[in-house]
């Protein structure tokens, strides 16, 4: 269980970075949004895994929960996440419809186009 | 002597700090805290007033100058008992930063020489701007640097002195840069700001040096250790820095170049900020710290040396100068120098004699520059060399200037006359080194040259014969102009005559406070007998009168000396520091940001790398949980929709498609591993996503092209690769761990019924326990999207438009733009939709849900409409805008949060109680569920503007149906074909 999280945040992390070292805006933003879910299933994480074990408060018996304070600092970062992605992605409009180039780079570095 | 530093009910010894009374005599005093805040508060008026007239303005800026005026006099009893008045409020006492400012004999004579003086500069301005001056801005600039000035003069916080001394540095930049349209203007500012803004980082770590020696950071406490100073190792190095910051303030050499190059400043900037109060900042200063910093070796040579030459200097480059504020800009270099050599000779009688000429200078300076700028106003020039024989046409001027120019000069019976006397005789007992003669030699040559630029001022400028070229013709302004120097010329005869009466309680007060201790009885008067001070005086008087005759001989002489040119060299090193600065910049940020990113995993691999080989690792605690089917199977999901995006993201819809299975996944995770509320979030979240990206596709090219050779793409792949293995190996090793010390978790699981009132823990941390961490979230969420609606509207605005409006879609589009089942559907599903959301919100505190989720379900409701029937056709039947909403939302947060400081709690304490209400179950009320509704607002408005702002784009006119079930079959037929019978269209004739 353990080991299928932690490989699918590794891919997630692999797949994000690879994507945000491309060129174009589209795919840095898709990018991000990967890195966003490793992160966030990182930070989650980070309260050890539970299953069956939410934490709302039972009245009738003593069960046990699982840790509340990353899910509620991961639920904020998805929201604010979304804030952040809806920022780039008008950025990153605003840039090609007024430049009518989706490039991310300033400069062209010799030998690294194809 | 008010003192209110009790933490507890502050807020109410703020208003009654402002009046206070004296607590042994009864007498009223005006607090000090009213008097520094009275220019800053004063400020606003004239920006605003400028619409209801010039007039309105300058009044406004003069009742607020003149009310911080009486204020201050009405503690004069007070400080001329010898008592200090203090005003004390602990502002961050724990960084020793606290609002003390206490009123001396010192800071009085400062504050009134400031807030007078800006008396008579507003008069002057008011008649001096033109109509194309935005006088608004120039009053409000000009009271700014007013209540700083104060500031640095009344405050007992070296730490507070330091943020008013910056803020004149600041306020002087607006004001000396204030004719924006002139070249000279603005780099007079900068010039000025960089010189006097470098040496007040070096005065804030003299200071922080100086504070660090003697453990606080109140003036007061400070003043009274100068044994525990003077004898640090610190000292010499406090001390070099504390000057370094007053030598650029007060133009002393090698500093002086900045002031007469912010001469491109409005003549009432100059007359106030460089005769009576800005430079006069470090002289002030240099008197202040006097009782500590004074009486050294140290002390004597950095300070009376560097007086010395500045006045010479000054004095003499003074001579040569042909623009009337440059010669005067230079004059008052010469003498700032002048008093600074006095402090620096670290005696009493040099002190009384400094606070004498500070006194003296800012009465005739001010006059003179007055003066100069009346000659500027109403002949169109400065240029000494186009002007003379204005005696006769302009006599208030004439009269007032030669008043003015004669103290400058050092003539009896003026004010001048005295403070240099006094001067010439300090010298007479000041050895240099083993020279008993150098400091008088030179003091005499300098007191020479200020005679001849005095006499040249009158004689070039207003004797000699009447001439027919003047560029405009010159004639006296009207009283409004000539009375503020007038004023002071008044005040310059009636001093010299009368010195003990007028002044000489006021300078006694002010110097015993400067030596902090008794003074030797000096009276000042005008006669002191025939003395070698009287001696020198008329050398320097006829020698002045010879050097005035000689003038032309000796200008051609000066002007074929080779001479350092200040504003070159000083141009030079700012270049060459652009250069230095643009050259690290640009190699490390060249622009391309795919290599900042790789930077960026790289070096954080780089120290992870490190950390792993360093760190130690204990062994494993937890069991490793088995993995049922069911996220076997989701996994093999993710990796595959991940691979995939990863290879084919070059056809962006389909990436599109891809992404959405991966949150879709994630979501579901989150559910699986007992995190609801985190499901519901993600999952709402990735529909408006989604929808977001979509709509950004519709305008961006629909594939990818190969921009980077194979190469680049198997290093950036296994850059990449590395940094998936990394993190999943730490977050590996983190869970086959237990925490290794206690977390905080268990008191929330703990409280949360208790404290919170809820059963859903994850609620009760986001709406209670970290309440305020969510008030900041929704406020930046609801800045991200005001952000995006600003960019739609300058997007909007530009030349984009035409490009939208114009835009051919790449393909076919539907027929049916509007589906009816979709129509249909949504709004059935709206009120479902809504109402869902209500129940997710109200069930939020006990069960998963939320405002978070609530507030994105309800988008969801909405987006349906805008996507099922039209832009348009929403966009009508939405009446509140999503400002309003955003806005309400925090308010509602805000207020709430508020609420709870009516019981005297912290902001954001939340109260709850159970209530019963027949026929209804019992139900809870709790202050966090109107804080979530806050929250839930916040959320809704923030996803809608986004949305909609960025669906603008798209709009095109005519590509609406008048109804959203419409369907038009006649798109995408041929136009019709033009009737050849018909006669004529409109074009065709």
């Amino acid at each position: 269980m353990e080991l299928l999280l932690a490989t699918a945040v590794g891919v997630l992390t692999a797949s994000g970075i690879y994507l945000i070292m491309r060129k174009r805006t589209f795919p840095v933003i898709l990018g991000l949004s990967q890195l966003t879910y490793a992160v966030n299933v990182f930070l989650f994480a980070t309260g050890r895994l539970a299953i069956n074990q939410p934490p709302i408060l039972n009245k009738y018996a003593e069960v046990p929960y699982t840790d509340p304070l990353p899910q509620a600092l991961v639920l904020t970062a998805i929201v604010i996440s979304f804030g952040m992605t809806a920022v780039i992605v008008m950025l990153a409009l605003s840039a090609y419809l007024s430049s009518r180039n989706d490039r991310i780079d300033l400069t062209e570095e010799p030998g690294d186009d194809a | 002597m008010k003192t209110c530093n009790n933490s507890t009910g502050w807020k109410l010894s703020v208003i009654s700090a402002l009046i206070d009374f004296h607590p042994k005599t009864g007498e009223q005093l005006v607090s000090l805290f009213l008097i520094v805040a009275l220019p800053f508060l004063g400020a606003v008026f004239p920006a605003l007033l400028i619409r209801a007239g010039r007039n309105a303005c300058a009044w406004s800026a003069g009742v607020t100058t003149l009310l911080a005026f009486i204020g201050l006099m009405i503690n004069l009893p007070a400080v001329m008992r010898g008592e200090a008045v203090t005003a004390r409020l602990e502002w961050l006492p724990w960084l020793g930063l606290n609002a003390n400012f206490f009123l001396d004999g010192l800071g009085f004579l400062f504050a009134a020489l400031i807030l007078g003086i800006g008396l008579l500069i507003i008069l002057y301005a008011r008649f001096y701007l033109s109509r194309e001056d935005p006088m608004g801005q120039f009053y409000t600039y000009l009271l700014l640097f007013q209540g700083a000035m104060v500031g640095i003069v009344l405050s007992d916080n070296i730490l507070l002195l330091l943020v008013f001394w910056e803020l004149t540095s600041l306020s002087s930049f607006l004001l000396i840069g204030y004719w924006k349209h002139l070249p000279e203007g603005r780099q007079g500012a900068r010039m000025a700001l960089a010189v006097t803004g470098s040496g007040g980082l070096a005065m804030i770590a003299g200071m922080l040096i100086l504070g660090h020696i003697v453990g606080s950071y109140d003036l007061s406490v400070i003043l009274q250790n100068k044994e525990m100073i003077q004898s640090s190792q610190l000292y010499l190095p406090a001390l070099i820095l504390i000057l370094l910051g007053c030598f650029t303030k007060s133009a002393q050499f090698p500093f002086h170049f900045w002031l007469p190059h912010a001469m491109a400043a409005p003549t009432p900037v100059s007359a106030y900020l460089h005769s009576a109060t800005m430079v006069k900042a470090g002289i002030f200063l240099m008197a202040r710290m006097w009782p500590v910093l004074a009486g050294t070796p140290e002390w004597f040579y950095i300070v009376a040396t560097t007086g010395l030459i500045t006045m010479v200097l000054g004095a003499i480059i003074a001579l040569f100068k042909d623009d009337l504020k440059a010669l005067l800009a230079f004059s008052t270099v010469s003498h700032l120098g002048l008093v600074t050599m006095l402090l620096g000779f670290g005696t009493e009688i040099a002190a009384i004699a400094a606070i004498f000429h500070i006194i003296n200078h800012a009465t005739f300076k001010a006059a003179l520059f007055m003066s100069a700028g009346i000659v500027d106003h109403e002949t169109g020039t400065r240029d000494i060399k186009r002007l003379g024989g204005l005696r006769h046409l302009m006599p208030v001027t004439f009269t007032i200037a030669l008043i003015a120019s004669l103290s400058m000069a050092g003539l009896p019976p003026l004010n001048g006359f005295l403070s240099k006397e006094m001067m010439l005789e300090e010298t007479l007992h000041t050895v240099w080194g083993h020279s008993h003669l150098l400091v008088p030699g030179l003091a005499l040559l300098a007191a020479l040259f200020s005679a001849a630029y005095s006499f040249r001022f009158i004689a070039h400028v207003f004797l000699g014969p009447k001439r027919s070229d003047y560029p405009a013709h010159p004639h006296d302004p009207p009283v409004g102009l000539w009375l503020a120097p007038a004023f002071l010329v008044v005040l310059v005869v009636t001093i010299g005559l009368n010195a003990q009466a007028m002044v000489g309680p006021l300078v006694k007060v002010a110097a015993s406070a400067v030596t902090g201790g008794e003074l030797p009885y000096v009276k000042l008067k005008l006669w002191h007998g025939f003395n070698t001070a009287l001696l020198m005086s008329t050398i320097a008087t006829i020698g002045g009168l010879i050097l005035l005759v000689m003038h032309g001989g000796l200008e051609r002489a000066w002007n074929a000396m080779p001479r350092p040119e200040a504003k070159t060299i000083f141009d030079a090193v700012i270049g060459a520091l652009t250069r230095l600065s643009r050259a690290v910049t640009d190699t490390l940020h060249n622009g391309a940001i795919s290599r900042y990113a790789m930077i960026f995993v790289v070096f954080t691999l780089a120290i992870a790398v490190y950390a792993y080989f360093t760190g130690t690792m204990e062994m494993p605690t937890r069991d490793v949980q088995d993995a049922p089917l069911l996220p076997i199977v989701a996994w093999f999901c993710l990796i595959a929709a991940t691979a995939m995006l990863t290879f084919l993201h070059r056809n962006r819809q389909l990436a599109l498609v891809l992404i959405g299975v991966v949150g879709l996944i994630v979501s579901l995770s989150f559910n699986f591993l007992s995190a609801p509320d985190l499901a519901m979030t993600q999952i709402s979240v990735e529909v408006v996503t989604i929808i977001l990206l979509l709509l950004c596709l519709n305008f961006l090219p629909k594939t990818t092209p190969v921009d980077s050779s194979l190469t680049i793409r198997v290093r950036d792949a296994v850059i990449a690769g590395v940094a998936g293995v990394g993190s999943a190996a730490l977050i590996y090793a983190v869970m086959i761990r237990d925490f290794s010390f206690p977390t905080i978790s268990e008191f929330h699981l703990a409280n949360s019924y208790k404290g919170g009132g809820g059963t859903n823990v994850v609620n009760v941390i986001l709406v209670d326990f970290r309440g305020f961490d969510t008030f900041g979230e929704i406020i930046v969420l609801g800045i991200a999207a005001l952000v995006i609606f600003a960019l739609t509207e300058a997007v909007l605005a530009s030349n984009v438009r035409a490009y939208l409006l114009n835009r051919k879609p790449e393909w076919p589009q539907s027929g049916d733009t509007h589906p009816l089942m979709m129509v249909v559907a949504t709004r059935v599903l709206m009120p479902i939709a809504l109402m869902v959301a209500t129940y997710i919100f109200f069930r939020g505190h006990n069960l998963p849900g939320g405002g978070f989720i609530a507030g994105l379900v309800a988008a969801i409701a909405f987006v349906m409409q805008y996507m099922a029937s039209g832009f348009t056709w929403a966009a009508e039947r939405q009446r509140i805008f999503y400002h309003g909403i955003i806005g309400s939302g925090v308010l509602i947060a805000a207020a709430t949060g508020m609420g709870a400081w009516f019981n005297g709690l912290p902001f954001l304490t939340s109260a709850f109680g159970y209530v019963h209400l027949e026929p209804l179950e019992e139900f809870e009320l709790a202050t966090a569920a109107l804080f979530d509704l806050g929250v839930f607002l916040a959320v809704l408005g923030a996803v809608m503007l986004a949305l909609e702002s960025l669906s603008r784009f798209a709009w095109q006119p005519g590509m609406v149906t008048e109804h959203a079930m419409d369907i038009n079959p006649k798109r995408d037929d041929p136009p019709p074909e033009p009737d050849p019978d018909e006669p004529a269209t409109e074009e065709g004739k």
